[in-house]
């Protein structure tokens, strides 16, 4: 489903990523580890047309987006919920939720709306708030939420159990796993990586811009450089 | 002393000028609480709006309310334009380059303005010009009343097109969060460039309504464009009812300082207000904290 080659991309005169190459099919939960600073962000930041490719290539379902602009990635299905969550604080949690679909015909907007709220309870009750006065949690939720409403064939979900209590952390990681039960498939870059990959079947390592080791994520699990580098066993 | 009715009248004459000035500063106000800049070339952009209009109004005989029909657009365009493929271009995302770019282009168009009208000024006499409307002992302006009028539908449909649709929730999107909104698929440049160009929409409506009673010079839209700045920062940067209330106010201080310190002195009050505002509430009346 994506494919991505060799990419390469930074800010200014510094490389941040270095060649990059991975892949993540249909229907699979792939999880990108690392600690703070490897490139993780600027990943997906270039996958979602925000930051431009030096070089390399993405391919998703098929379509060349590495000179691609964000709307027509978002209309191709792959959507990035960003590290930080990046909702609109000055809009009502329902704006938030319909500015997903910002892509998406007006309609059968309504309806999605509604899936959302089947999901997130939460924001239903929260609907005509200011975005800005929710809980962390209840953004993360949101920014979930409007990722959801663009129709995503791939979901990119940075950090999202960055900043949360360790019960919303838990929250979060099931919440995943549900998305990925009804077939959608995520990328989860996260640098929670006993969590993720719990619940990823494939996972990649990334350090200073490199993919530097990658294979299934129980096989990872018992990988003993990793083990050292990331769990202090 | 004035007679009660003198001031009362003169005041809500202010009022209503206001008004006006409250659409040129709505504009600005838009521009800056979007693309977080000021607009330096928004008092050039008024003067040739109301040049659109004299030439409309004197070429095709058409009445200047109507023509603002016929300019609206056309400044819509215009501000579109220049904000997507000149203003946008040239500054490199540098907010500095946005501010000398926008003053570079109201020196060009202030100076093609001169070569082409030269420094005329230029009226349009329509049969209502002086026309005043009693209401009850009072009397007013009949252009002004019409101003207020068109100025507060013209709010009220800028707050509908910020509210209702796609668009104006994509404007108020960026305006605070660019990230997220290229993120949900919402092209920045275009919706930077909309906000300008429906700040330059604004300022056809004003010139419309301007033309019945003023005249046009190269250089008329600055003088405008000065008390603007002022309202906008009294009403508080970005702020639409803040640029809507501040406009008002500052009318009535206008009209107030004119008809006690006489009419060369009027401005003096609005600038005192700029300077206490700066003082003692520098986000102004609505601004938000930065």
């Amino acid at each position: 489903m994506l494919e991505v080659r060799d990419l390469r991309a930074g800010y200014g005169g510094t490389e941040v990523l270095r060649g990059v190459s991975l892949d993540v099919n249909a229907g699979e939960v792939v999880a990108v580890l690392g600690s703070n600073g490897v490139g993780k962000t600027t990943l997906n930041k270039v996958l979602s047309g925000v930051v431009p490719a030096t070089s390399g290539t993405i391919r998703f379902n098929g379509a060349a987006l590495e000179h691609a602009a964000a709307p027509e990635i978002v209309t191709a299905g792959l959507i990035h919920v960003p590290e930080g969550r990046k909702i609109f604080p000055n809009l009502s949690v329902r704006e938030n939720l319909e500015l997903g679909a910002y892509c998406r015909p007006r309609r059968g907007r309504a309806a999605k709306v509604d899936q959302v709220y089947e999901i997130f309870p939460k924001l239903k009750q929260r609907a005509r708030q200011y975005a800005g006065t929710l809980s962390g949690g209840e953004q993360q939720m949101l920014a979930i939420g409007r990722g959801l409403m663009g129709e995503p064939k791939l979901l990119i979900l940075d950090e999202p159990s960055l900043g949360l209590s360790p019960l919303m952390v838990e929250e979060m990681f099931a919440l995943i796993a549900r998305l990925a039960a009804s077939g959608l498939a995520i990328m989860l870059v996260e640098q929670n990586v006993v969590q993720s990959l719990e619940l990823a079947g494939r996972a990649y390592i990334m350090e200073n811009g490199f993919i530097t080791l990658s294979g299934q994520a129980s096989e990872l699990k018992s990988n003993a450089e990793l083990k050292r580098a990331y769990l202090g066993l | 002393m004035y007679s009660p009715q003198i001031v009362v009248e003169a005041l809500l004459n202010g009022l209503m000028l206001g008004a006006i000035y409250a659409l040129i500063a709505l504009g600005l106000t838009l521009i800056y609480g979007v693309l977080h800049i000021v607009n330096f070339a928004h008092g050039a952009l008024l003067t040739v709006a109301m040049f659109m209009v004299w030439l409309v109004c004197a070429r095709y005989g058409l009445d200047p309310y109507l023509a603002i029909l016929v300019v609206a657009p056309l400044m819509f365009a215009l501000g579109y334009g220049l904000q997507r493929f000149i203003i946008g271009p040239a500054s490199h995302g540098k907010d500095n380059g946005i501010l000398l770019v926008t003053l570079g282009l109201s020196i060009i168009i202030e100076n093609a303005l001169l070569a082409a009208f030269q420094s005329d000024t230029r009226t349009i006499t329509t049969d209502y010009s002086f026309r005043v409307v009693e209401l009850g002992p009072l009397l007013l302006s009949f252009p002004r009343v019409v101003g207020f009028g068109v100025t507060i539908a013209t709010t009220i449909l800028l707050w509908l097109v910020l509210h209702q649709t796609d668009i104006g929730k994509a404007i108020r999107a960026v305006a605070k969060e660019k990230l997220g909104a290229s993120l949900v698929g919402i092209s920045v440049p275009h919706v930077y460039a909309m906000t300008f160009a429906i700040g330059c929409a604004c300022l056809a409506v004003a010139a419309g309504l301007l033309m019945p009673s003023f005249y046009v010079s190269p250089k008329t839209g600055a003088a405008f464009v000065l008390v603007a700045f002022t309202i906008v920062v009294l009403g508080g940067m970005g702020s639409i009812p803040g640029a809507l209330i501040g406009g008002l106010l500052i009318g009535v201080v206008e009209a107030a300082s004119s008809l006690f310190l006489g009419d060369s002195l009027g401005q003096i009050g609005i600038f005192l207000i700029f300077i206490v505002t700066l003082l003692v509430r520098p986000t102004g009346l609505f601004g938000a904290r930065a």
